[in-house]
């Protein structure tokens, strides 16, 4: 902590104003909103709303297509977080390695950051759309009947894959981080005891990555949660029927879609209290990182 | 240019009380070193003269005024830190010349301050440079040159020194010295090593668990240290202190050795305990006296440091002139003119022959 | 054959391993921009029939240029030109909006003392838990109250609080020495003065690193253009791209619809490769 300050406090107070007044117009009021609303149910005609307690999160936890949603949100998520995350610590330890080319190649993968959720999306449709993209009609051809608009495993697999393809170059990034911040001695000592290079990876990097892995482990899945809602809006409005709707979807469809006002803000309440506790389990592990 | 005068501060964070009272009179021109081990409330004086900290009772006056209240910035101080506080992204110009920016000083005046400031420092090549382009010597020389163009009342020092090597450190020692005679400017220094304390000040004052232990020249607390605290910490190899006994009117001390070691006048009432006190370097060899059994010798070219212990296990420390090849015993005399005698309680300087 | 000629061989063996694995991880990242790229070069008629071609065609000019003037897809929406427009002042309006207000944010919690400063410093920390995605109706209803709907205020400045980069600038500012800070009041500056002189210029690291950041946030941002424009003069490139698409019926103008993918990515990915170095720490800072 800082021993030495400026003197004032009307200053101070002016300097954090404009970051206030936005955090409470479109931060907490919304967010009070939203537990308000979720108390309440309005009539057919929107016209007058009742208080009804825990009923509105009574109904979405008993109903089957919400609880089907969730599991979906898990697998998908888990599934983008472990593809994702996979590839990236691969292509992270080759990269790694002394090689002619290294900062070529590091650039090469670090770029897809920049791209959008959704034009991610839009790359994969015209890679696989079944009439115009290159391998939607390779599969036809070969005599697998692919058209992600209609089969629904197929529309969850392609946006898994898109969302998992636009996150690698993050994950890349502090793996490589990672992997470079391991002090040479170490690695060095470890060859000379003769371990063998898989050896080595598995017994002293990756246990000196777990923290990085980890963290990376609830930046994806906390990714895979909201920020895939452009991948999935754009590649198959979480169609075909609901086999790619995601919780944070359906949030969006219950509410813009078919503005059941009290429904939808009792999800949105459930999910704040899932980021919650992924922010939380997040500072954790930062706490953790900073007694080593 | 300008008197300073410190009237009985003190300093609590929270509960701990760090300044018990420190009064001090500084004349025009006088450079004052403090010194004293960390966390003796040295820092803390020096800061509370700059406006950083706020004494929580006391005075000071810097030129007759009373600035007790004011701001740093109102007080017409300058102030060389420890690491220095240069701005790494401003030039050497831009460093020295921006307290002046601030006060409005016109253009033509700042360049002429600050080039004169860069001759007097010998840095006038690297005013374009920026601070990481120095070297630690360079950088404490414009730490320095940013102090004297604003030409203040006051200087503050705070262990500027201790961030550069020992050859360097000697070097600027020096330099500091010359350069604040020459200006004339009231300085405060704050140090922890005492050669520093003894070669820079014109007076030091001894800090010690908030107390200021003693106020005087270098030399008269090197003869007539206060207490055992400043006896110890000025001087080195420390200062060898012996338990005694008073007796014969109080003209002897006895040694818990047995040893009966005449003083130069009375120090005490009959039984009382003492401590008596004397430097490394006024023990001589010679019969009649104590003969500590030699562990260890250090020979240092011009002189030897012997340590040793007594009979009755505590430690004892020579410093003999020459190289001094000494194994087992050794014969050593006490010159009763160079005893320093000690009230065993208080630890407070007895004058023998009061 | 020795053991040192065998080491030499299976050496070289595992660095043509290594080349390989990472030229077949460049091109799953380059090969769909390579698709679109070629894509965007050949007419309407080429890739409706569904002959994907792998190289060039000659109509890249022609399919710039309508996309860039007027638009492509069923939709015949919003020229590419006036989307940019919109996604350019957006990000930068963005980036810039939540590097200031974060800047003076974290520079009231370190260097002042006052009542209700952790207060302050929690209220915005807890934001980092509050993502538009979970909020979207109430903030929509909001925006609705303050009339805030189909305007570029509405689109940037719910957006601009930031806790991330308010925690990042507050931990940038701890390590500024206090030394600097009592150097500055001996020398007479204030807090306005120093934050002028001093803070700001060593900062500037910090906030081009987290400018690349925000800006790909920004021209990125999806649902929240998607819930407050529906006024085709504000649409931004990314939403405008996907309404274009709409359920992927195969009648498209795909060519047009890829010029304007390739118009989308453009700005972003020349920002991360022009200043990567920047990014790359800044990211990985940030994100602690």
């Amino acid at each position: 902590m800082r021993k030495v300050h400026f003197k004032g406090v009307a200053l101070p107070y002016l300097l954090l104003l404009p970051q206030l007044i936005i955090t409470g117009l479109f931060f907490f009021w919304p967010a009070g909103m939203a537990i308000y609303q979720s108390f309440l149910r309005e009539d057919a005609f929107g016209l007058s709303s009742q208080f009804v307690a825990f009923e509105n999160y009574a109904d979405v936890l008993s109903d089957p297509t919400w609880l089907e949603s969730a599991a979906r949100t898990g697998l998908f998520s888990v599934s983008v977080a472990l593809l994702a995350l996979g590839v990236a610590l691969f292509l992270a330890v080759q990269a790694d390695k002394h090689i002619r080319g290294a900062d070529t190649y590091k650039t090469l993968l670090v770029w897809p950051y920049a791209v959008a959720p959704a034009l991610a999306a839009v790359l994969w449709l015209f890679m696989f759309h079944p009439n115009i993209g290159l391998f939607g009609r390779l599969l036809n051809g070969l005599g697998i009947p692919w058209d992600y608009r209609l089969n629904g495993g197929q529309a969850l697999t392609l946006v898994i894959l898109a969302s998992a393809w636009k996150q690698v170059s993050y994950n890349f990034i502090f793996f490589l981080a990672g992997l470079q911040s391991i002090p040479r001695s170490v690695l060095e000592a470890a060859a000379i005891d003769g371990a063998s290079p898989m050896r080595r990876f598995w017994t002293v990097v990756f246990p000196l990555l777990s923290p990085t892995a980890f963290f990376l482990l609830v930046v994806n899945l906390v990714y895979a949660f909201f920020d895939t809602f452009g991948v999935i809006h754009s590649l198959t409005q979480g169609g075909p029927g609901k086999s790619t709707e995601t919780l944070i979807y359906r949030v969006y469809t219950d509410g813009v879609m078919n503005l059941n006002l009290g429904s939808s803000a009792a999800q949105s309440v459930i999910l704040m209290i899932l980021v919650i506790v992924l922010t939380a389990v997040q500072f954790r592990y930062v706490e953790r990182k900073v007694h080593y | 240019m300008a008197t300073l005068h410190l009237q009985d501060i003190r300093k609590s964070f929270g509960p701990t009380q760090v300044l018990h009272g420190v009064t001090l009179d500084v004349a025009d021109g006088e450079m004052i070193v403090i010194v004293g081990a960390s966390g003796c409330g040295k820092s803390t004086l020096l800061r509370i003269v700059a406006g950083l900290e706020t004494q929580t009772s006391g005075q000071v006056v810097i030129g007759g005024q009373d600035v007790s209240g004011l701001e740093p910035a109102d007080r017409d101080v300058a102030m060389v830190f420890q690491n220095y506080a240069l701005y790494p992204h401003m030039s050497v110009f831009g460093n020295m010349a921006y307290g002046l920016k601030i006060r409005g000083v016109p253009k033509a005046e700042i360049e002429r301050r600050v080039k004169e400031a860069a001759e007097l420092l010998g840095i006038g090549a690297l005013l374009e440079r920026r601070p990481r382009q120095l070297s630690g010597g360079q950088r404490q020389r414009v730490a320095m040159g940013r102090a004297i163009v604003r030409e203040p009342k006051l200087f503050l020092f705070d262990e500027p020194l201790s961030n550069l090597d020992a050859k360097l450190r000697v070097q600027m020692r020096a330099e500091i010295r010359r350069l604040q005679r020459r200006l004339g400017v009231t300085s405060l220094f704050v140090t922890h090593d005492q050669v520093e304390a003894m070669t820079l000040g014109d007076r030091l004052v001894v800090m010690h668990g908030g107390h200021a232990a003693q106020i005087a020249t270098p030399m008269e607390i090197w003869a007539r240290p206060a207490d055992t605290y400043v006896a110890g910490f000025i001087g080195s190899p420390a200062m060898n202190f012996l338990p005694a006994t008073l007796s014969h009117g109080g003209a002897v001390a006895t040694l818990a050795g047995g040893l009966a070691v005449p003083l130069p006048g009375r120090a005490g009432a009959d039984g009382a305990g003492v401590l008596i006190g004397i430097r490394p370097e006024h023990l001589r060899p010679g019969a009649g006296g104590l003969s500590p059994t030699i562990e260890l010798v250090e020979p240092l070219g011009s002189e030897s440091v012997l340590h040793g212990r007594l009979p009755d296990g505590s430690p004892l420390t020579a410093r003999l002139p020459g190289a001094v090849h000494a194994e087992g015993a050794l014969a050593l005399t006490l010159p009763p003119e160079s005893l320093h005698v000690f009230d065993a309680g208080s630890g407070k300087r007895i004058e023998a022959g009061a | 054959m020795d053991l040192a000629e065998k080491t030499r061989r299976r050496q070289r063996r595992d660095a043509i391993i290594t080349h390989l694995c990472l030229i077949l991880g460049v091109l799953i990242f380059a090969f769909p921009i390579y698709l679109t790229v070629i894509g965007s070069t050949h007419d309407v008629n080429t890739i409706g029939r569904g002959d994907v071609p792998l190289l060039p065609g000659g109509e890249a000019v022609a399919n710039y240029a309508q996309a860039w003037e007027a638009g492509g897809g069923r939709y015949m929406g919003t020229p590419a030109g006036r989307m940019l427009a919109n996604s350019l002042v957006m990000a930068l309006l963005i980036a810039f909006g939540k590097i200031a207000i974060s800047l003076t944010s974290a520079y009231a919690v370190v260097f002042f003392r006052f009542p209700g400063r952790m207060v302050c410093f929690w209220l915005i920390f807890i934001t980092l838990m509050l993502p538009v995605e979970v909020r979207i109706i109430p903030t929509f209803q909001v925006m609705v109250d303050l009339q805030l709907i189909n305007t570029m205020t509405g689109l940037v400045v719910p957006l601009i609080a930031s806790a991330t980069a308010t925690l990042l600038f507050r931990q940038f500012f701890l390590t500024i020495p206090d030394e600097y800070v009592e150097a500055a009041k001996i020398d007479g500056a204030g807090p306005l003065r120093f934050f002028k002189d001093v803070v700001l210029p060593l900062s500037v690291t910090n906030i081009a690193a987290l400018f690349v950041i925000l800006f790909i946030y920004g021209w990125n941002q999806y649902l929240w253009p998607l819930l407050i424009v529906n006024d085709r003069s504000l649409e931004t490139i990314v939403v405008g791209l996907t309404k274009m698409i709409g359920g992927g019926d195969s009648q498209n103008e795909w060519n047009v619809i890829m010029a304007t993918a390739v118009y989308a990515l453009l700005p972003p990915v020349a920002v991360v490769l022009l200043m990567q170095r920047w990014f790359v720490k800044g990211l990985t800072e940030t994100e602690k």
